[in-house]
């Protein structure tokens, strides 16, 4: 009985009858794409509410435990050290998006002026939708909040003013219309995860909902 | 914006087709038996998984078409240049599997706890998880009254048109065909925007639940539309298809 015994782990999916592959990524896409995404040229846009609209004398931007945080106006916040960064972002949707080209302040930089108050953070923003991340995954150069996006302001519709960039995690980290960045102890749920998305959201680990 | 957390692990599973039903040209229903499903909600979606000869593997997310206490069923509409949605409206029949896992999302979704009166905004296959949450009302028995607002291309690209078609009370269902129209057309023949919102959409003041889906330009310019009409924003809940490359 050779062979019995030996199966694997993992369950294997079903073929599906009369299923062929369309896509053909090119090899310069070896290794950048995780598992269950496919390349789009596009850029999908995803909210659970209307686009907000804040105007940039309203806009600010704060970094800290509540009540004690640091707060930067839109023209304070565009006087910081801004990096330009090209990465590859990965929405839990399903598609991924190459070379994407962003300019923003680097969290870094946020946190040396605010201080590193905590291990966690809800990144909070206009229209209530909140996410949360560990500190180590928003520093040593992995995220940024961005203003720009392909050389131009960040439309509203993709986040602008200023999103949260944070490539390395599904995009729905990435927090659309960010305001705030509150530094805790706990790493509480946000938006998403509290509605069954994974807490941390790696997508080389596909982890796209609660358990996986 | 607190959620009702859901802590169950999605696995994947495999379900049986067991329909295919013809909706349009373009767009099939799928109805399928997933053993031990667990129940879902008006609005929400499944994932589903292609594997091929070579174990290359295809995902894609797709809303749940049937109320909740109905058979699992998908609605999909065939982009060409898709992967996924030709094999599912060309390919798929009675009997053969589909891998899934699911339900998926508890934002997007309607209990007759939530209310109304209730504005449903639909752009093309955006009307799919509407028509769930349309179907539950009436299994439920509940009283909400709804509008729903539905903007397609021609005639011929309605989903669900016999059903919509069939007069329930408290429900109106108003549409719109942007491209054509045929003789005799009572509808409207223009595009959604605020004029034909101030038209038909709930006076701001009733303070109506909004589930809006479609393309991504449809949602944009309907949802600003809304709330500069007064909607508040956190009322105004949008799922959107737009431009996902190969759906």
């Amino acid at each position: 009985m050779a062979g019995l015994g030996l199966g694997k782990m993992a369950v294997m999916s079903p073929v599906s009858r009369g299923f062929h592959r369309r896509r053909q990524d090119p090899a310069a896409n070896a290794g950048r794409v995780p598992p269950g995404q496919y390349v789009t040229e596009d850029f999908p846009v995803l909210s659970a509410g209307p686009t907000p609209h804040t105007a940039l004398d309203r806009w600010s931007f704060s970094v800290g435990r509540r009540g004690q945080q640091k707060t930067w106006s839109w023209a304070e916040f565009r006087d910081l050290p801004s990096q330009d960064v090209t990465v590859d972002i990965h929405c839990v949707t399903k598609w991924s998006k190459l070379d994407t080209a962003w300019q923003g302040v680097s969290v870094d930089t946020l946190l040396d002026l605010a201080g590193r108050d905590g291990p966690f953070a809800l990144a909070h923003c206009d229209g209530g939708y909140t996410t949360n991340l560990p500190v180590e995954d928003l520093t040593g150069g992995k995220a940024w909040v961005a203003y720009a996006y392909d050389g131009r302001p960040l439309e509203p519709e993709h986040g602008g003013p200023a999103r949260l960039l944070v490539p390395h995690l599904y995009f729905w980290k990435s927090a659309k219309w960010v305001r705030s960045l509150e530094l805790h102890d706990t790493n509480d749920p946000g938006f998403w995860e509290n509605y069954g998305y994974h807490i941390y959201g790696d997508p080389w680990r596909e982890q796209r909902y609660a358990g996986d | 914006m607190a959620g009702t957390a859901v802590r169950r692990r999605l696995t994947w599973q495999v379900a049986k087709v067991t329909a295919v039903t013809v909706e349009t040209a373009s767009v099939r229903t799928i109805t399928l038996d997933v053993p031990g499903w667990p129940g879902h909600q008006a609005g929400q979606h499944v994932d589903i998984r292609l594997t091929d000869e070579d174990g290359y593997v295809a995902e894609r997310s797709y809303s749940i078409a049937s109320a909740p206490g109905e058979p699992v069923a998908l609605t999909v509409e065939r982009l060409d240049d898709g992967e996924v949605s030709p094999y599912l409206t060309d390919e798929l029949r009675a009997g053969d599997d589909l891998e899934l896992r699911g339900p998926i999302g508890g934002y997007f979704v309607w209990e007759p706890d939530d209310g109304g009166p209730l504005l449903l905004l639909a752009g093309g296959s955006g009307v799919v998880p509407l028509r769930s949450i349309l179907r539950h009302r009436e299994r439920t028995g509940s009283t909400v009254p709804v509008r729903l607002l539905y903007s397609s291309r021609t005639l011929n690209d309605v989903i669900y048109r016999n059903e919509l078609d069939i007069p329930t009370a408290g429900v109106e269902v108003i549409q719109t065909l942007t491209r054509h129209q045929p003789p005799g057309w009572a509808g409207y023949a223009r595009r959604v925007d605020a004029a034909l919102l101030a038209e038909v959409a709930w006076p701001a003041a009733a303070m109506p639940l909004t589930y809006v889906c479609g393309p991504t330009s449809f949602v944009e310019a309907v949802s600003q539309d809304l709330v500069q009409s007064g909607y508040r924003p956190e009322r105004v809940k949008t799922e959107r298809f737009g431009g996902t490359g190969g759906t």
